[in-house]
């Protein structure tokens, strides 16, 4: 790994300012995915941002409805927390299922979703319980906001502050993980709210996505039978050496369902 | 090269450290405390487990300057003196270790999991090593050495 110079500024403008003024400089929420990838070489920042000084992204506040969770809340708290656990259980569960306990007490929501790895958990979670992400720019919807493998729409120098949850009406995860990294193979995210049925699917495609048809069909009839011969087309599915894409969407399918039942 | 400070198993200590430095380089290089292993340096095996600030962390995965100011705990930290901890006790009567490669690390995890919960099951400890390799035991007797240590906490209090 290359040197670089290290901040732990305690206010979110300075960070940012810090960010702005560094030739390279990269936020860093609890390394999870930043230190071993700067141990490859493959990112090589001139200044690493310490968000974890910055407590105002450390919070978790539920107000009319919605949750927030602070960018800097890490995966163990969330997982423990009573507050999520009455409100979603679904959102805590999916927590506690991420790696293991040493990278759910330092990985974060914000690392999580800022780096959208294709097989990441909490990707299926924003999408499928119709999240909003605050950043220090903007608000973006959960649907706009995550475009491509390891690719989201934040810009440079924008960070994510909070993501906020509207409390579904029920909402289940169900998650086949890949037993040797833990990382989702498929992960279902399904949840019924006053906007109708969502099914965000992670870990199957380049980055998570909907399954719309499926959401149409439990719209009109919400039971497992509904899904009956319902596959998504594995020409947008991912192969490698862990499963097919015919593997993955057969998945989906019984994922989805069992995540059906739970909730029916 | 900057200054970092916290505090390892109690005691206050310091070093000029580079930014890249990682926790485990601090801890084995800098202060020299080598029962912390590193077994892959890619978070995968958890042979470099500490405690910083009460909570299991991969020191494979943590820069030095993200702990500075708080109480970090390593195996060194665990026994009182030449007396065992009951959890290494633990391991020691159940033949929880063979190379001992892997000890420290599942010590350290064996003592955040009973501190979560002290009357955590097998299963709890099967899904609580799942960030932890041992290339030699098969696992069967780590899990009944932490268990046994668990019983021996609570008979304690
Ligand atoms: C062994 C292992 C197993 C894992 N298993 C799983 C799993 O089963 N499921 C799963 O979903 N994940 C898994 N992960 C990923 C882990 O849960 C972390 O969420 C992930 O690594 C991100 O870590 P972090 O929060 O520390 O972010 P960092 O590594 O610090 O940052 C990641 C990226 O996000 C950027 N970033 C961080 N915070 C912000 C912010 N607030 N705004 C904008 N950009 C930001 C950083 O610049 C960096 O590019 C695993 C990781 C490991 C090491
Ligand atoms: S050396 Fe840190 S996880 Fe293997
Ligand atoms: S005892 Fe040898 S690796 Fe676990």
């Amino acid at each position: 790994m290359y040197d670089f110079t290290f901040h732990k500024p305690t206010k979110l403008d300075e960070a940012i300012a810090l960010l702005k003024d560094a030739d390279d400089g990269q936020a860093m929420a609890g390394g999870q995915t930043l230190i071993p990838v700067m141990k490859q070489r493959l990112t090589m920042p001139s200044d690493v941002i310490d968000l974890a000084g910055i407590k105002e992204l450390q919070l978790i506040s539920i107000s009319s409805g919605i949750i927030s969770i602070g960018a800097m809340v890490s995966h163990a708290v969330v997982a423990r927390s009573h507050e999520i656990q009455s409100a979603i259980p679904a959102l805590a569960d999916l927590a506690g299922m991420i790696g293991d306990p040493h990278v759910r007490n330092r990985g974060t929501i914000g690392g999580a979703i800022s780096n959208n790895d294709p097989a990441a958990d909490y990707p299926a979670a924003v999408v499928g319980l119709n999240a909003t992400i605050k950043t220090n720019k903007r608000e973006i919807k959960a649907d706009d906001f995550f475009l491509d493998i390891f690719e989201t729409a934040l810009e440079d120098n924008e960070l994510v502050i909070e993501v906020n949850f509207p409390v579904p009406v029920a909402a289940n995860y169900k998650k086949f993980p890949n037993p040797a990294s833990r990382y989702a193979l498929v992960g279902v995210m399904v949840s019924r709210g006053i906007d109708g049925v969502r099914v965000a699917v992670t870990g199957a495609g380049p980055s998570v996505f909907r399954a719309l048809k499926m959401e149409a069909a439990l719209n009109q009839s919400f039971a497992p039978q509904a899904l009956e011969g319902l596959n998504i087309a594995n020409d947008s599915l991912n192969t490698d050496l862990h499963a097919s894409a015919d593997y993955r969407a057969h998945l989906i399918n019984v994922l989805t369902r069992r995540a059906v039942t739970a909730i029916a | 090269m900057h200054s970092v400070s916290m505090t390892v198993n109690n005691m206050v200590v310091s070093g000029d450290i580079e930014g890249r430095t990682l926790l485990v380089e601090f801890l084995r290089e800098t202060l020299r405390l080598t029962g912390t292993h590193v077994g892959c340096d890619t978070s995968q095996c958890g042979a470099c487990t500490v405690h910083v600030n009460g909570l299991s962390v991969k020191s494979c995965a943590m820069f030095a300057f993200q702990a500075e100011g708080t109480e970090v705990t390593t195996i060194e930290g665990v026994a009182d003196g030449d007396k065992l901890h009951p959890m290494q006790e633990a391991f020691r009567t159940n033949h929880g270790l063979q190379c001992g490669f892997c000890t420290p690390g599942m010590v350290m995890t064996a003592l955040a999991l009973v501190n979560e919960n002290p009357e955590l099951t097998e299963t709890d400890v099967r899904i609580g090593l799942e960030g932890n390799l041992c290339r030699c035991t098969g696992y069967q007797n780590i899990v009944k050495s932490i268990l046994d240590g668990a019983k021996a906490l609570r008979s304690q209090t």
